[in-house]
């Protein structure tokens, strides 16, 4: 155990150089800070794909390592955003507020300013008071730590009852994706005091910060979502490698085992379940921002599972195949759906990638499920000559562990 | 409506002479000629009442023909005539029912009344209706009455109940007198008489009756209420409405000096500010509520506002005065009849609505127990879980769509479709076992995430074909329609088809389980696919068969819920999550368990929408957290499996 935290994980390192040169390239090709070769929305789509990275390393963290398929991660990413969402909306608005009021004969009052920006925020659905949830939103800080604990005790809460019922498996995995949806149609409701299917919009304007452009505020942004998936991706590494990793992998594979030695399966799972929670939700918190709209389709159950597609394309069980997967899924996407991509014509139909490309993705999806169980992260195995033992042929003993005919013949 | 009255009552007395008599009705239009010509709604009342009151049998022909423009003025003699169109001019029919020939058009001078003449007439013929020879004439007149009854309707209806010699309509008006007699009646005791008479009953029209009768308005008075308020109760300020509200009431009511808002606070200060200061204050300084109270009492001590209502004022003026709900009945008699029989009809609706809620908490359990018992066979037998179970259901009510552009006759398409649906899905459940599924039995978290893909491309691929907008799928017109028990318990005949249709598959499913060779062997491989195979079975057919059933009972399905949901490509994945709940709630590998839970699921939704029923995604919120809580208390669902067949 004498040789360092990086030697033994030389991809850290690497993860982090490619993360900073990328990071420096865009800003100097920005049109803030370089030669203008990128536009200020492709620098918000980068950021935002930095982000989307950060949420898929808590996902592999709580699918790869643990083996918890959680179809609710996008709802704590959601949530994040809509936390932040909030203190970005009243700051602004508030500023409105006050400066539309500043031309009245007397100054206005602290009731009559919070009365203007619950009409302003709530008009939309018919309401002109704030709801209660709204009494943080006037404080940065408060709404700050609202994004780590509201998320993170909805994922307590959630994960000590599921774990404790020892609901596993796919049961485990309907259940999150069942409580994704009770978020999702909660937040769809007028009533619910975020606005319900307007979502809250406005995000990208930071209160404050009127005066900076947007090419400015975008780099910025984009820094800080660098900034965090550097900073969680050397964390979850260091925690990964060590005994906390051994055990949580130990789970994935045979939780009754770990259990028999000893170990608090439930206090493990518990912990990384909320962790990872966290994590989602601080990379909502700086999604939303970049992208100004947040609504409560973003909780929709598809998301997180386009989350656990992207996981597993890029290969989980490996913190840099998360991140690949998430940046390579999420960007084709985009250019596919974006309508940049060409059509194809094939004579008796063209083939439109706007209607096509769902169908290219769900496709190439259950094959990389079939055929590369370990995603493009599984390249790098081959590059290192790394190869699966060949499990083909009948197996020689009951169980399913038991070797394999083409396994024992090599 | 008193002006109408007064100048009907002062021609009532010029023409009491006639109406005195017996007449033609061709003697009393002569007679009003100059009212007839230019009839107006004031004053043509005492005519129209004269002439159905002449006992002339030609009275109500000619009425009728006077409202549709049947009735003219020959121009030659002034004799009034029946004409109706014929060629080129009229065939006239003079008022004792003879043939007059015929004349052109220019010989005649129609007779055009407006709208409201019209009416007044319509109000006239009621009682020629009543008693019509022609049965649908009568019916007709009942709806109209008893869709805008008045006063004037009660004496006809009344008249025409001897002669009535249907029995079925005879018991509508009398049931139509009384309840006129309840409403209308002049007489407190008949009325009273009237509304004891319907104890027992509770139909919708006899609330729709009793209802504005025990209606009452919040009133405010000083001192006594003026003589003959039927007062209902005295409200408390404080207990009953709040002190803001009973002031609104006595400001309303002229009682007290409205109070000062914020805003009008805000205004007299705006207007009052001299050198930048109001009574002294800075205006820079005025940005609390309290600083603006002590200005504005600044300015009302200098007398330069008036003085304005404080809150200890208020509450002052609140408990000086009473608060009284008043019927707008004035008999109290009458009132307290209402009340008591509304009362004992209260009851009676709410066990009616808790049977309604039933009903319809049955019917959509069986739309869950229908999306869901194709999982049942896949996930609850296999325990293969497929996401796109969903996107089964879609293909299958698009089938029923497109056999539907196909075959025209809807009875024979949704026949056609049903077996069609099945084939289709079965066809591409077993495709996606053979190419998909078999290769991940033993990893069934990845069976979830390869299902998914599938399912995303399948919705996707609807979507290209199809298009996003909702397509129809139509149900025969012998579902239409509901199958009504009374006012409140009714039923549509496609959820009865439904529930028939879960029920059929329980049974087919029971059968086949339990009954046919195939069942057994599928029991065999999903206990123990090694030792199946060595008894001769082979696990790979067994497996593939049962999937297929699964996906086209799945299929199935979709026909029929697209029968009354809209056929979108996201038909689907409204049902998949519900579906799930409803398998793991009611516990795996058990069908009776799904039954179960497919009824607690639909219960619980309908329970909770009925407590909150502006709010279906609440309830469905709320279900769901109940599902996860549930989940905790019996982790294996309602009825778990027990010993080896519990797996792991």
């Amino acid at each position: 155990m004498t040789r360092t935290f990086l030697a033994r994980n030389p991809s850290v390192l690497w993860f982090l150089l490619a993360l900073a040169l990328f990071t420096l390239a865009i800003t100097l090709m920005s049109e803030a800070y370089g030669a203008a070769l990128v536009s200020t929305s492709f620098v918000k789509t980068l950021g935002k794909t930095l982000c989307l990275c950060l949420v898929a390393l808590a996902m592999d963290l709580v699918w790869g390592y643990v083996g918890i398929l959680s179809l609710g991660h996008m709802a704590f990413f959601a949530l994040g955003g809509y936390m932040i969402g909030m203190w970005l909306m009243y700051a602004r608005t508030e500023e409105i507020v006050i400066a539309a009021m500043a031309n009245e004969a007397l100054p206005a009052t602290a009731e009559e300013i919070r009365q203007g920006i619950a009409t302003q925020i709530f008009g939309v659905v018919g309401a002109s008071e704030l709801p209660p949830i709204w009494a943080f939103a006037h404080s940065l800080p408060m709404q700050l730590a609202l994004v780590v604990l509201v998320p993170g005790l909805l994922a307590l809460v959630f994960g000590w009852l599921a774990f404790r019922s020892r609901v596993t498996g796919v049961y485990l995995s309907i259940l999150t994706q069942a409580m994704t949806l009770a978020a999702a149609l909660y937040l769809f409701q007028n009533d619910s005091g975020l606005r319900g299917n307007n979502g809250l919009s406005g995000l990208q304007n930071i209160p404050g910060l009127g005066d900076v452009p947007q090419a400015d505020l975008s780099i910025w942004f984009f820094w800080a979502s660098a900034l965090g998936l550097g900073a969680v991706y050397v964390g979850l590494a260091w925690v990964v490698s060590g005994k906390f990793g051994s055990v949580i992998r130990a789970i994935r594979d045979d939780e009754q085992r770990v259990r028999f030695l000893g170990y608090s399966v439930e206090a493990y799972k518990l912990f990384v379940f909320t962790l990872t929670a966290v994590i989602a939700a601080i990379a909502g918190a700086l999604y939303y921002p970049q992208a100004g709209i947040i609504n409560p389709a973003e909780l929709a159950p598809i998301a997180s599972i386009y989350l656990a597609v992207w996981v597993a394309i890029g290969g989980r069980g490996r913190l840099y195949g998360a991140v690949i997967g998430a940046a390579f899924v999420s960007l084709l996407s985009s250019w596919f759906t974006g309508g940049r991509a060409p059509s194809i014509n094939l004579g008796v139909y063209t083939v439109n990638w706007v209607d096509w490309w769902q169908i290219l993705l769900g496709l190439s999806f259950v094959l990389v499920t079939l055929f590369a169980p370990k995603g493009i992260g599984g390249l790098f195995d081959l590059l290192q000559g790394l190869r699966a033992p060949n499990r083909h042929g009948d197996p020689m003993g009951p169980g399913d562990g038991a070797l394999m005919e083409k396994e024992a013949v090599e | 409506m008193r002006a109408l009255a007064a100048a009907i009552f002062a021609a009532l007395l010029l023409l009491s002479p006639l109406a005195a008599q017996a007449q033609t009705a061709a003697d009393i239009l002569t007679a009003n000629r100059a009212l007839v010509e230019k009839s107006s709604r004031q004053t043509i009342g005492p005519v129209i009442e004269t002439l159905a009151a002449s006992g002339d049998p030609q009275a109500a022909a000619i009425l009728s023909a006077w409202a549709d423009k049947g009735l003219g003025i020959r121009k030659s003699d002034g004799a009034f005539l029946l004409i109706s169109a014929s060629g080129a001019g009229y065939a006239l029919t003079s008022l004792d029912g003879s043939d007059a020939g015929t004349a052109p058009k220019s010989d005649i001078t129609e007779l055009r009344p407006n709208a409201g003449v019209r009416g007044l007439i319509a109000t006239a013929l009621v009682q020629f209706q009543l008693s019509d020879p022609d049965r649908s004439q009568r019916e007709a007149a009942l709806t109209a009455i008893a869709r805008d009854a008045s006063p004037d309707h009660l004496a006809p209806l009344r008249a025409s109940i001897p002669g009535e010699p249907d029995a079925v309509l005879r018991a509508q008006k009398q049931r139509l007198e009384r309840l006129l007699t309840l409403r209308f009646d002049p007489d407190s005791a008949a009325r009273v008489a009237a509304i004891e008479s319907f104890s027992g009953d509770m139909g919708l029209d006899l609330r729709a009756a009793l209802n504005p009768l025990v209606a009452t308005t919040v009133m405010a008075v000083a001192g006594d209420p003026p003589a003959g308020t039927n007062i209902a109760r005295t409200l408390r300020p404080g207990t009953d409405l709040t002190t803001d509200e009973a002031y609104a009431l006595l400001v309303a009511a002229g009682l007290a000096p409205a109070r000062l808002t914020r805003v009008d606070l805000k205004a007299a200060l705006a207007a009052n500010i001299v050198d930048g200061k109001v009574a002294g204050t800075p205006v820079a300084s005025l940005n609390t509520p309290e600083s603006r109270d002590r200005a504005y009492d600044a300015l009302e001590s200098a007398g330069r506002v008036p003085a304005a209502a404080t809150d200890a004022e208020a509450a002052a003026a609140a408990a000086a005065h009473r608060f009284l709900a008043v019927y707008a009945e004035p008999d109290p008699a009458v009132t307290t009849a209402a009340k008591d029989l509304l009362d004992s009809i209260e009851l009676k609706l709410a066990t009616m609505q808790a049977a309604d809620l039933a009903l319809d908490a049955l019917s959509l359990a069986s739309i869950y127990f229908l999306a869901a018992i194709g999982l049942a066979i896949t996930f609850g037998v296999m325990r293969v879980i497929n996401m796109a179970h969903g996107e089964f259901i879609m293909m299958g009510a698009y089938t029923g769509y497109v056999v539907q552009q196909i075959v025209p006759n809807y009875t024979l398409s949704i026949l056609i479709a049903l077996p069609l649906a099945f084939a289709v899905t079965f066809a591409a459940g077993v495709a996606m076992e053979r190419l998909v599924i078999r290769h991940l039995y033993k990893r069934p978290l990845e069976t979830l995430l390869a299902t998914f893909g599938i399912s995303i491309a399948l919705q996707q691929l609807a979507k290209n074909i199809f298009g996003t907008q909702a397509r129809p799928l139509t149900a025969p017109s012998w579902l239409d329609g509901a199958l009504v028990f009374n006012d409140i318990v009714g039923i549509s005949y496609i959820r009865i088809a439904i529930f028939v249709l879960a029920l059929v598959f329980l049974g087919v499913f029971l059968w086949l389980m339990k009954r046919t060779r195939l069942g057994l062997e599928v029991r065999a491989v999903t206990q123990n696919p090694t030792m199946a195979a060595s008894m001769g079975i082979n696990p790979d057919r067994i497996n593939m068969l049962t999937f297929g059933l699964g996906s086209g009972i799945a299929g199935i399905a979709g026909v029929a819920i697209g029968l009354f949901a809209k056929v979108t490509s996201e038909l689907g994945s409204d049902y998949i999550v519900q579906s799930f709940m409803t398998v793991v709630v009611g516990g795996v590998g058990n069908i009776w368990g799904s039954l179960a839970g497919a009824v607690m699921i639909g219960t619980l939704q309908k329970g909770i929408e009925w407590l909150n029923p502006s709010n279906t995604l609440a309830a469905q919120t709320y279900m769901i957290l109940f599902i996860i809580l549930f989940i905790q208390v019996r982790p294996r669902g309602i009825i778990a499996l027990k010993g080896r067949a519990a797996g792991d």
